[in-house]
């Protein structure tokens, strides 16, 4: 719930760059290994945006996978099962250098008007 | 349609309070650990150990989280350090800005050694950065010893795995190894100490770990039994 209000207000704060435009979709990248359940936070996303202005915001979720470079041969790979030996020289000695996404990645804005879709007022 | 990237975090607010706190901890010589556990592990346990183990006068403090009750700090109070406990009111992890408040009235500069318990959630709180030098993950033996893969994020972002409770261990179906393989799986080369709150046993390497971090150049006080 802490997170879907994070993205709400964040969406707020940057609309308010944005005179005349209403959002649309706001997106967020998620890491697998950053410990948020895409469901849970739909869940309570749409039923923060319930009956507000923001009820026709659509979230978009891009889950990001947790990838490691190899410090031998510099091999970088998606770590699938817990196995984050690289595949390429088999070395142990991997680092991870994403996964842990928790991030806002773009806002999707139509200006009022040329759209009849979730637009509920002009002002 | 017009796509305005974003590009920040979404807890962008939580990590600035977090990293003005990690440079002021920086700035005055203060350790700050942040101990994260499912309901029951044993982390008020581990603090009741750890204060009597420190010596009367270290510069140590406690802020310790839950959804209701002061009963944390009840237990923790008796040991003279100053504690204080931080109730949530249903929110289930602690995030940085109940921390800065928390410690508004401690001056910084009379510590060492800030001890953080998080809220029992092995989920949300690895979310939050409250601007600790490390993570600490306790697990106890009464739960099962695929945890890590079932929870990778906090065993991932923490520091040392404790695992607690092992005076249980012939009692329990609970396989040691299989759960510090299953650590190790996750996080390559994670530091393991294995303790009993109760006996006391293995509380030396978690006092040595514990003095290491804190870059002792004082002797440990006292050995736990």
């Amino acid at each position: 719930m802490g997170i879907a209000n994070s993205v709400l207000q964040a969406v707020r704060t940057e609309m308010g760059l944005h005179p005349g435009t209403y959002p649309c979709k706001v997106g967020v990248r998620i890491g697998e290994m950053s410990a948020i359940d895409q469901d849970a936070l739909r869940f309570c996303f749409e039923a923060m945006v319930h009956e507000t202005d923001l009820e026709s915001l659509e979230l978009g979720i891009e889950v990001c996978p947790r990838r490691h470079r190899c410090q031998a041969c510099a091999r970088e790979f998606v770590v699938r099962n817990y196995d984050s030996r690289c595949p390429q020289c088999a070395s142990l000695e991997t680092t991870c250098i994403s996964g842990d996404e928790l991030e806002l990645a773009y806002l999707e804005v139509e200006e009022y008007g040329t759209s009849t879709a979730g637009a509920k007022s002009t002002q | 349609m017009e796509r305005v990237p974003l590009e920040r975090k979404v807890l962008s607010e939580n990590d600035r309070i977090a990293a003005e706190l990690r440079a002021r901890f920086q700035e005055h010589g203060v350790l700050c650990l942040n101990l994260i556990s499912s309901p029951g592990s044993g982390k008020t346990s581990l603090l009741e150990r750890t204060l009597e183990s420190l010596p009367p006068r270290d510069r140590v403090a406690v802020l310790t989280g839950d959804i209701q009750t002061e009963n944390d700090a009840n237990r923790l109070k008796r040991f003279n350090f100053p504690v204080k406990q931080i109730t949530t009111g249903g929110t289930c992890h602690l995030d940085a800005r109940m921390i800065e408040r928390h410690l508004a009235d401690w001056p910084l500069e009379d510590l060492d050694l800030l001890l953080i318990e998080n809220v029992g959630n092995l989920v949300c709180p690895a979310s939050y950065d409250l601007g600790e030098a490390a993570k600490i993950v306790v697990l106890s033996v009464t739960e099962g010893e695929d945890k890590p893969l079932k929870y990778p994020s906090i065993f991932f972002k923490s520091d040392l795995l404790v695992l607690n409770k092992i005076d249980l261990l012939p009692y329990v179906p609970f396989d040691i190894d299989a759960a510090a393989d299953n650590a190790r799986k996750v996080h390559p080369g994670m530091e393991i100490v294995k303790v009993s709150c109760l006996t006391g046993n293995g509380l030396h390497e978690w006092m040595q770990w514990l003095e290491r971090r804190r870059g002792a150049d004082k002797p440990l006080a006292q050995t736990v039994s």
